[in-house]
């Protein structure tokens, strides 16, 4: 009886080495390193290990990203690229443009992608009409998150125009209470920016200024209008926000010492963490105004040799996109899934919004991509817009010195 | 046969000993000068790109107002560092020179900073310069309400509080330096200064400090060149904020390397601060050299 088991267990073991050689494999350069997010990429993991597949994990962490994109870049000059990449909105178009991604259209079409994915998120995907990258999540970006109990105490209502906000924080900061919990930090100052401008532009004026760069739209008037808010912005927030962490915000929000914080949905993985409950503890709304930010985090598919190598990439790419990883994923991590077919029961009422919000602008067309988080321009524009929303946000510079330097800055930037 | 092997061994052991290390620093310094220099005059983005478009990466350099603060920062700090940290060293050394009696304790704390890390040094200022955690909250704490001391968060004055944390740091060592120099200056001369009756002032200020010129040489050296490649300093203090006016060419550079895919940009940063050291060190190595010579 022992004796069979062992035989048993030992040509298990060979039968799973054997495969093991002979399956796809993926090598996956990503930085997930912490917490919820390496969670969530084990799910991956284990997804691919037990359809056969074997991972070898490549995490570079530190910089958001900096680190693993100069371990990249080394990699692709060495003629030696990783099977998937984690990448994001136009520096895919960009590597792809650098002749090294791969081409995953004959997954996508056998997995009926454009059927399940919002339009405008399948755009990023594709590279020249073939799909090159799978996408993972899609993270909101103009969310408002208040403390509910702050809230309640001095009789305010979630905002939903601008001058709302404004009159709770005026009230909000007679009372002693800081309005804007907010981290002085160059990438959390155009967060709040391109929010603030979402709502004053338009979901039609925010795409011309942030992914059409249209000079007009960024020398306007109601871009003024939006410098004009970001000045009020500026003193909503505490004298001691420079360089503050965002999660530092969030947990200013949580204890009650701040009221409103305006951040991606990640900052619900920080409430969630402590034992908020949503509608209870904490409230969310999107930023006042139409139209919904994304960002979408997603895995770019490299150009590589080798059967089992473009096995591994093909079993990779229709993982992710794949019902059940697209669920567990986007519940670790405080996301929502890219794909519009999962079911949501298990989700918060605040992905409920999400989701429901996400469907409704891609019908409408205001479904846009988040310019703060890399998925509307490429580095050197985006950088170029950040660099002047931090400026003015901190320093006495005018609202029209700041557009008229914006004008210039992103001319400057090709 | 095995003399002359032996003899020639004798005359090239010294090349065939540095040449490896010579080999190496011609690529990966000069070599690696020229690439940049090279890339500098492309349209490199994302990866690097051979084609030479000229001077284009340069002039949008200059036209970027980011750039202008970086480089103006680099003036401002640099010049107030090196004239402070050489002022307070050379008080320092002055003062540790009277023949007090715990002088190697006070030498040993005065020195300590240098032990430090730049990464630890900005990492404690930030907390000190903090006004809702350091300096300010504790004085507001005893009861000075208007007590205000917010450098940090100020985007005019944040650039100084890096000076600030700069001067901490290397005032020790520059002291250090000058103390050395202090001693060895002839002991005769200042005893027949003080036989004239010539007040100690005077002495320090005709004699003493006059004939340690090569070791302030030394102490600027050591300092403009820690001031241009300042990085983890600001990194840890300020993160380049408020904004960025705190950002200096070493931080420009790196973000336009590795935060934005701009490699064009870092090169053409990375061959002014060249620039910048070069009008610093090469009037030094000549005087140094023609010394020599005249010597």
């Amino acid at each position: 009886m022992k004796f069979t088991a062992i035989a048993a267990i030992s040509s298990i073991a060979l039968s799973s080495a054997t495969s093991a050689i002979a399956g796809p494999e993926a090598e996956v350069l990503h930085w997930w390193t912490s917490g919820g997010e390496a969670k969530s990429v084990a799910v991956l993991q284990k997804e691919f290990a037990d359809n056969g597949g074997t991972w070898t994990d490549m995490p570079v962490a530190g910089g958001g990203g900096d680190a693993a994109m100069a371990a990249l870049r080394a990699r692709v000059l060495s003629g030696n690229a990783p099977t998937a990449v984690q990448l994001k909105g136009p520096a895919i178009q960009e590597w792809y443009e650098e002749g090294v991604l791969a081409d995953i259209s004959s997954v996508a079409e056998a997995q009926g992608w454009s059927a399940v994915l919002p339009a405008s998120i399948a755009g990023h995907m594709k590279c020249e009409g073939s799909w090159c990258a799978a996408p993972v999540n899609v993270h909101r970006v103009d969310w408002i998150w208040a403390n509910a109990s702050v809230l309640e105490a001095n009789g305010i209502d979630m905002p939903s125009t601008w001058d709302e906000f404004n009159a709770a924080a005026e009230k909000l900061q007679a009372a002693g209470i800081i309005p804007l919990a907010h981290g002085g930090q160059a990438w959390q100052d155009a967060t709040v920016f391109e929010a603030v401008a979402l709502g004053i532009l338009g979901a039609n004026g925010f795409h011309k200024a942030f992914v059409e760069l249209d000079e007009e739209t960024l020398t306007s008037d109601a871009m003024v209008a939006v410098f004009d808010q970001m000045r009020k912005m500026r003193g909503y927030v505490d004298p001691n926000f420079s360089g503050r962490d965002w999660n530092l915000a969030t947990a200013m929000v949580m204890n009650g010492e701040a009221a409103f914080q305006i951040m991606g949905d990640w900052a619900k993985g920080e409430f969630m963490a402590a034992g908020k409950v949503p509608g209870e503890d904490f409230l969310c709304l999107s930023t006042p105004g139409e139209g919904f930010l994304y960002n979408v985090d997603s895995f770019a598919m490299f150009a590589v040799d080798g059967e089992d190598k473009t096995q591994g990439q093909n079993l990779l790419a229709e993982l992710i996109v794949g019902q059940n990883f697209q669920k567990v994923f986007n519940l670790n991590k405080g996301s929502i899934p890219a794909r519009t077919d999962v079911a949501l029961d298990e989700f918060d009422t605040c992905a409920h919004i999400s989701a429901a919000d996400m469907s409704a602008s891609s019908l409408s067309g205001s479904l846009l991509p988040s310019y703060a988080h890399g998925m509307a321009l490429r580095g050197a524009q985006s950088g170029a817009i950040t660099d002047v929303v931090t400026a003015h946000f901190n320093s006495d510079m005018s609202s029209a010195e700041a557009v008229a330097q914006l004008a210039k800055a992103v001319a400057n930037s090709y | 046969m095995e003399f002359p092997m032996s003899e020639w061994l004798e005359n090239h052991l010294p090349k065939i000993v540095l040449a490896p290390s010579f080999i190496a620093v011609l690529v990966f310094v000069y070599g690696f000068i020229g690439w940049t220099a090279w890339v500098s005059f492309t349209r490199s983005k994302l990866l690097p790109k051979y084609e030479i478009k000229g001077f284009i990466q340069y002039e949008k350099l200059f036209a970027s107002p980011r750039w202008d603060t970086a480089f103006e920062n680099l003036f401002v700090f640099g010049a107030l560092f090196i004239i402070i940290a050489m002022v307070v060293g050379l008080l320092l050394a002055i003062m540790l020179d009277q023949q007090i009696r715990t002088e190697g304790l006070i030498r040993t704390i005065y020195l300590y900073p240098m032990a430090l890390s730049m990464i630890v040094t900005g990492t404690a200022w930030k907390w000190i310069l903090n006004p809702g955690l350091g300096l300010e909250a504790t004085i507001k704490g005893w009861g000075y309400n208007d007590f205000s001391f917010d450098w940090i968060v100020n985007s005019e004055m944040a650039i100084y509080t890096i000076v600030l944390a700069a001067v901490w740091q290397s005032s020790g060592f520059v002291m250090a330096l000058f103390l050395a120099g202090l001693r060895s200056v002839d002991g005769e001369i200042i005893k027949a200064a003080q036989v004239d009756g010539i007040p100690t002032w005077r002495i320090y200020t005709a004699i003493i400090i006059p004939s340690m010129a090569p070791i302030f040489l030394s102490a600027f050296i050591v300092l403009s060149h820690l001031a241009i490649k300042s990085f983890d300093l600001v990194i840890a203090l300020t993160g380049g904020g408020p904004g960025y006016s705190t950002d200096l060419p070493a931080t420009y550079m790196y973000a336009m390397a590795f935060s934005r895919g701009d490699i064009g940009q870092a090169a053409s940063s990375a061959m002014i601060m060249m620039l910048v050291v070069f009008t610093i060190v090469v009037p030094y190595l000549y005087s140094e050299l023609r010394t020599k010579n005249d010597g």
